[in-house]
């Protein structure tokens, strides 16, 4: 079984499981804690209209990807403040939309859309180098951009109100965010593809948040326990032949029902 | 020279689905006052303190914290909001916590807290009777203890004015006893502003005494009188079922 490691596309594939498990233990940390996952949602369905675009143009579909993530979630963020409405509204209009603008674009696309499976439901033993690089640059703005903002992001995401009055500028941390969020989401793609992503990006921190009280500690954790389910996941699909976005998924949601089954008793 | 008050409002008025929250509400708070602004539920209470903070911009009038506006002024302020909007299950120690009290003193674009910072919150804890609390998560506190560990966040950056909302809610009697206690305390330094529905609370070291529904009921005195309390709450049982306050509030004149 180890012998899978010495072929350079299951290397890719490690790789590719770790870059996306800092990336989502990370930002998924302030999905659980700040209940954002239907807005994550919202934003990798939205991703959709832009793997479409990306086919029609010609472009590399992950770039129209990662333009309509960044663009649904500056438009959520921004709707919610300016035209007054409830972001559970907003999540539905921006999921279908992006879904219905990707729909579209491939139809009128000539010719036959080759890895649109891999897209929906992710083929992480196919990531090609160039996606790699792309998947790096990413995690260096996430990771840069939380150590930065980190005492901010906390005072938000644990008290909006309080960290108005205390003049934060609150609704700019919201909105980058949010746009961490879609980084994130367009690396995960790659991993577990569009219709999966919210569970890898929530079940790490979702498991880690029951063993800590901290929000650093558990943004670790939730790395780790990412990069032992995507790892047990690519070995699993590889070895039995079977789809690996699902497997991934499977492995992370059968260590948090575990996890719930033993009822906090693993971790104190 | 008039001295200026730390907390002006003046002709509120704000109208909320067509219905009127607060009413040509006139409130002036000066240093070194321990104010209570007492009233029924849905009167308008929190409503008001959110105007005062800026959250809520009302549709006629005017709000001076400490002599500017309060989206200038307001991180001066120590806000103490009402406990059952907290996230208490949110993963923070307390210590961290009350350090998230001093972000908004904070210049440039990383904000790391500093030893000096530390050594603040640990003396707002000390202050509140928490210390041993501090590494804790908040989560794993009680009622009472969560209820202290957001009024050392207020206290943190040693602010001249502390605005409570419903800060006894949660809190059992004994520990709302020891609650007035640190509130004594803390009024030597500081101006006081708190809104509650319990009239129970209206004690010796109250200093001015309002009451809300809508309009504000006020005598810039601490004495409650019966057309305050009925002006407000326009319905004699709540005086009777919390006893006769202007007598109580006698006594405890005599006391002192």
């Amino acid at each position: 079984m180890l012998s899978l490691l010495s072929y350079t596309f299951f290397q890719n594939a490690v790789l590719a499981g770790i870059l996306a498990s800092i990336a989502c233990g990370i930002i998924g940390t302030f999905v659980v804690i700040r209940r954002m996952v239907a807005v994550s949602g919202g934003i990798s369905h939205a991703a959709f209209g832009g793997i479409g675009l990306g086919y029609f143009l010609g472009i590399e579909p992950l770039l129209g990807a990662l333009g309509f993530t960044v663009g649904a979630a500056l438009t959520m963020g921004e709707l919610e403040h300016r035209a007054e409405q409830h972001m559970d509204t907003l999540i539905g209009a921006i999921w279908a939309t992006g879904m219905a603008i990707g729909i579209l674009f491939i139809y009128i696309t000539p010719g036959f859309a080759p890895d649109l499976f891999g897209y929906l439901f992710g083929n992480i033993l196919l990531v090609p180098q160039s996606d790699l690089l792309l998947m790096l640059v990413l995690v260096a703005i996430i990771v840069l951009t939380v150590g930065v903002l980190f005492n901010d992001l906390v005072a938000v995401t644990f008290d909006e109100e309080y960290a108005t009055v205390i003049n934060l500028p609150v609704e700019r941390l919201l909105l980058i965010l949010l746009v961490l969020i879609a980084l994130t989401v367009v690396m995960l793609i790659q991993v577990v593809g569009i219709i999966l992503v919210i569970a890898l990006l929530t079940l790490p921190a979702a498991i880690s948040r029951e063993c800590t009280g901290r929000v650093r500690t558990m943004m670790l954790y939730a790395v780790l326990l990412g990069i032992a389910f995507t790892t047990t996941g690519i070995f699993l699909s590889a070895f039995l032949n079977i789809p690996s976005g699902a497997t991934i998924i499977l492995v992370s949601a059968a260590a948090y029902a575990g996890v719930l089954v033993r009822k906090h008793g693993a971790c104190r | 020279m008039a001295e200026v008050p730390v907390i002006e409002v003046a002709d509120l008025w704000l109208k909320r689905n067509g219905e009127e929250i607060l009413e040509a509400v006139n409130l002036r708070v000066f240093a070194g006052d321990v104010f209570a602004i007492i009233g029924p539920n849905g009167g308008g209470k929190t409503t008001l303190i959110k105007v005062i903070l800026g959250l809520i911009p009302p549709d006629r009038g005017t709000v001076r914290i400490l002599g500017g506006l309060p989206q200038e002024k307001r991180h001066l302020l120590g806000y103490v909001p009402q406990l059952r909007t907290f996230d208490f299950h949110y993963p923070i120690s307390v210590r961290q916590m009350i350090l998230s009290g001093l972000l908004g003193r904070k210049t440039g674009i990383i904000k790391k807290f500093t030893a000096a910072d530390t050594v603040l919150a640990d003396k707002a804890l000390a202050t509140m009777g928490i210390a041993h609390l501090a590494d804790r998560p908040i989560r794993d506190l009680s009622g009472g203890e969560q209820q202290r560990a957001v009024i050392a966040r207020a206290l943190v950056g040693d602010p001249q004015v502390l605005l409570l909302d419903e800060p006894t809610v949660f809190v059992d009697a004994p520990t709302e006893t020891q609650f007035y206690d640190i509130l004594k305390n803390l009024a030597r330094s500081m101006t006081i502003v708190m809104v509650t529905h319990d009239i129970g609370v209206i004690v010796s070291h109250v200093t001015k005494v309002a009451c809300l529904n809508r309009r504000l009921f006020t005598h810039d005195s601490r004495e409650l009188t019966e057309d305050m309390i009925q002006g407000a709450y326009q319905c004699p049982v709540d005086i009777i079922a919390h006893g006769h306050p202007h007598r109580v509030l006698r006594e405890h004149a005599k006391e002192e």
